[in-house]
């Protein structure tokens, strides 16, 4: 443990990463008690620049833009942290499943994941939210539902390269029974490749998030940062700020998770890093 | 005396610095005459072929540089000298064979336009003459009917067959230095013999220089001239085959060479025949099927273990050899049923292992353990050693603290400090690691103890240690075993009984002592013939020498 952070803090830009991450979700955590108002409340005049009444001015509705990025903040971060641990939970289930069993159970998993695979899967996210009316559930749930097929495909093939390992057919020869294999001895060994796909799939469930809202498909009762731009669309010539603030807030948060998760990688797979 | 083709000066190549070691080859000097073939020996790590590649200038990574001395091809200095230099030097003066044919082979290209290749970037020549001489390459290596070879993919090929392409190639613009990196360990014995007979006649036909790079000593003695042994990246031993192998000076070459297990079987432990067939598996078959399509046909059978008997008396050591392919690793998979039968019986003692399923199998399972091949992949890397050994008698309802005092027993009795529990297995070297495969083996207290292949990833002073360990335990515990090895001279030293298999089949099965004296079936006799080295001296110093370390 201690060895993988010493790797992990000699990578400058993840270090990076992490302080982006760690400012980001102490503002989430913290919003409440920097604007403790609803971000739906109106506090001044409508298209308000930045700094002339407010920090980050005001949208066509006179709302602070700022107390919506900060509170946006929350609702973005925890969809996309929610949305992907149910979608690493799926993804790890389906595909361990198949790569340790093998045989017809692999083979009607990974159908199942092809066709999951052949729907373009931001078409499937709006067509999922579309059908269950657009609320903060079913929005987790249809990111979930299209980013889990390439976490189960990447555990299947850690799975089945490990399931003819030697350790593993002396685990078998000892008596060991599936789960326990599973468990213990197989799902750690593929733990490092999990984390690092994991973390860059969070990157990717607030960019689609992101792109929900911005078609209006999202919860209206929930500030998150896509939701601000959707609404601020209309007026991009008018109020640049509107749409840039939550935009550069996107930016540099999907962009300190993969400077974090490229940073992993290269702490838990130091070989690769070597070569 | 003509000047050396190749002389290597006061050669040191760095490593990067977090390697254990500063130098991969320290302060070296040799050289390598016209017409003669030089071994250079070592163990794995000895540095032997960072020192063949840097002849080719091939580096494995920018880390890894000479830091002093020099390589003279014919008085040129080659470190010196510019890409582009070494690109025309590479393949028309000194050309390099590497070990394993089947990745050092593009498999897109045939193996004519390969080699053709090769005249393409070096001379101007037209097309039909580049191809007439690639057959004629083919022909003198020796290849049967050259014109389909030209056209065929290296996967439709052997790998013996491989071999002599890749030696076409390396020879087909008459360098005046070979470089052979362990160009015949991925192959069997016998294809072995054959590739050795033509490396040495296509180097007594054309006068090159060969330097062959190997750890197999048996090797050096059937192709060697001179003899250079290196050790951590020195040279410790440097001389005629003749004088190197019988009168050896250094003492890490004289226990290099006493750690070569004899060919000729010790007398016998004891009489078996009157004691109860501990294993007793008959009619046993499994074939694989791979590539079949979506609706069926297209499917490939191969019929890896095919209608096999075989008996194991209580206390016997039965070893199965066989060259690869021969499905004995399959036997031992089936035996110890990690690997589900197609047809046939298995009794271990009076239980019919075939029979159990669930729950009983798995609590059966206990008593047939096996130990696996390679050091690296059979120990879970994120598992500690200790809880590793005790995890089996854990799962079978041992007390955990009684547990884990037996995982402590277990280390000692494998030569091993307790303390090695509270480690990973990365932190262990490659027969340290075997150790703790085998005392997790022996944790459950098997009746049946499967080896398969268990010292041949091992460098040979490494494998004579574990040898000798598995052969006291054995007799301290009065252990069953059943021992998978493609290693004739291991099988001498450890088997009471063998049974030579081919192609899933046994056929031939007796007494160690009499199967080495008087084979019968004409496949063992050709097994035997071909393993090298058996007519020198190689093996035979006798088995007490010093170990080394």
């Amino acid at each position: 443990m201690m060895e993988f952070l010493r790797r992990f803090a000699r990578n400058r830009p993840a270090l990076v990463g992490v302080a982006v991450l760690v400012a980001v979700a102490a503002l989430a955590l913290l919003a409440p008690a920097f604007y403790p108002r609803s971000p739906f409340e109106m506090i001044g005049k409508p298209f308000e620049p930045p700094l002339a009444s407010t920090l980050l001015g005001t949208d066509q509705l006179g709302r602070d833009v700022t107390a919506g990025v900060v509170h946006g903040a929350r609702v973005t971060l925890l969809i996309g942290l929610v949305a992907t641990f149910i979608a690493i939970l799926l993804g790890v289930t389906l595909g361990g499943i198949a790569g340790y069993f093998g045989g017809w159970v692999d083979t009607l998993l990974m159908r199942l994941t092809e066709i999951f695979q052949t729907i373009p899967f931001f078409l499937f996210a709006i067509l999922l939210v579309a059908v269950l009316t657009p609320t903060v559930g079913s929005v987790v749930f249809a990111i979930a539902v299209v980013s889990w097929p390439p976490m189960a495909r990447l555990v299947r093939g850690e799975f089945l390269s490990m399931r003819n390992r030697e350790f593993v057919l002396a685990c078998v020869s000892m008596g060991m029974g599936h789960w326990r294999i599973i468990l213990r001895h197989i799902l750690p060994n593929s733990l490092s490749a999990i984390i690092v796909t994991g973390s860059l799939m969070v990157a990717t469930a607030i960019l689609i998030e992101s792109g929900l809202s911005f078609l209006g498909l999202t919860d209206p009762n929930v500030m998150s940062w896509g939701f601000i731009i959707g609404s601020g669309r209309t007026v991009l010539r008018t109020a640049w700020w509107v749409i840039a603030m939550p935009g550069i807030a996107i930016l540099l948060t999907v962009m300190a998770i993969n400077l974090v998760g490229e940073g992993l990688n290269d702490a838990l797979n130091p070989r690769l890093k070597h070569l | 005396m003509a000047p050396p083709v190749i002389a290597v000066e006061a050669l040191t190549i760095d490593l990067p610095p977090q390697a254990e070691r500063p130098h991969a080859v320290e302060n070296l000097s040799l050289e390598l005459h016209a017409n003669e073939i030089l071994c250079v020996v070592g163990e794995s790590g000895s540095g032997k072929s960072i020192l063949a590649r840097s002849i080719m200038g091939l580096f494995p990574s920018p880390h890894v540089r000479p830091s002093a001395g020099r390589v003279l091809l014919n008085g040129e200095n080659l470190l010196a000298a510019s890409p582009a230099r070494m690109r025309e030097v590479r393949g028309t003066r000194v050309a390099m064979v590497f070990q394993e044919p089947m990745t050092a082979l593009n498999p897109v290209l045939t193996i004519g336009r390969q080699i053709e290749e090769i005249i393409e970037v070096h001379v101007a020549a037209a097309a039909p003459l580049r191809r007439q001489r690639v057959l004629d390459m083919l022909a003198a290596v020796q290849l049967p009917d050259p014109e389909r070879i030209v056209h065929a993919y290296p996967h439709q090929i052997s790998g013996g067959q491989r071999q002599r392409a890749m030696i076409a190639m390396a020879l087909m613009l008459g360098p005046e230095c070979l470089i052979a990196d362990e160009p015949t360990t991925a192959l069997d014995v016998t294809t072995q013999a054959q590739i050795l007979t033509l490396i040495r006649e296509m180097q007594r036909d054309r006068g090159t220089a060969v330097m062959f790079i190997t750890h197999d000593f048996g090797v050096v003695a059937d192709i060697a001239d001179r003899i250079a042994v290196m050790q951590s990246g020195r040279l410790v031993e440097l001389g005629d085959a003749q004088q190197v192998l019988g009168a050896p000076v250094h003492p890490y070459t004289r226990a290099l060479l006493g750690a070569v297990p004899s060919l000729r079987p010790p007398g016998a432990r004891a009489q078996f025949d009157d004691e109860p067939a501990l294993l007793a598996a008959d009619s046993l078959t499994k074939s694989f099927r791979s590539g079949g399509r979506l609706f069926g046909g297209g499917m490939r059978v191969v019929h890896a273990v095919k209608n096999v008997r075989l008996r194991v008396r209580q206390g016997e050591t039965l070893g199965v050899v066989g060259e690869s392919g021969s499905g004995k690793s399959t036997l031992a998979r089936c035996v110890s049923r990690l690997v589900e039968p197609d047809a046939g019986k298995i009794m271990v003692g009076a239980t019919d292992f075939t029979a159990l399923s669930g729950r009983a199998l798995r609590s059966f399972r206990k008593k047939v353990q096996m130990v696996f091949q390679d050091p690296y992949g059979s120990l879970d890397p994120r598992q500690k050693v200790g809880a590793m050994i005790a995890e089996g008698p854990l799962l079978h309802g041992e007390d955990p603290g009684r547990a884990r005092e037996r995982a402590a027993e277990l280390l000692e009795l494998v030569g091993l400090d307790p303390r090695a529990a509270e480690r990973f297995p990365h932190e262990f070297s490659g027969g340290q690691r075997q150790r703790i495969g085998i005392a997790r083996a022996l944790a459950l207290e098997p009746d049946l103890l499967i080896a398969d292949e268990p010292v041949s990833a091992l460098d040979v002073s490494v494998q004579a240690q574990v040898l000798r360990l598995l052969a006291d335990i054995r007799d301290r515990l009065g252990l069953t075993m059943l021992f998978i090895t493609h290693d004739l001279r291991v099988a001498a030293q450890v088997c009471d009984t063998i049974a030579v298999m081919r192609a899933g089949e046994i056929v031939e099965q007796g007494p160690t002592g009499r199967i080495f004296a008087a084979p019968q079936h004409p496949y063992t006799r050709e097994l035997f013939s071909a393993v090298p080295g058996q007519h020198g001296s190689v093996g035979a110093a006798p088995p007490n020498l010093p170990p080394v370390h």
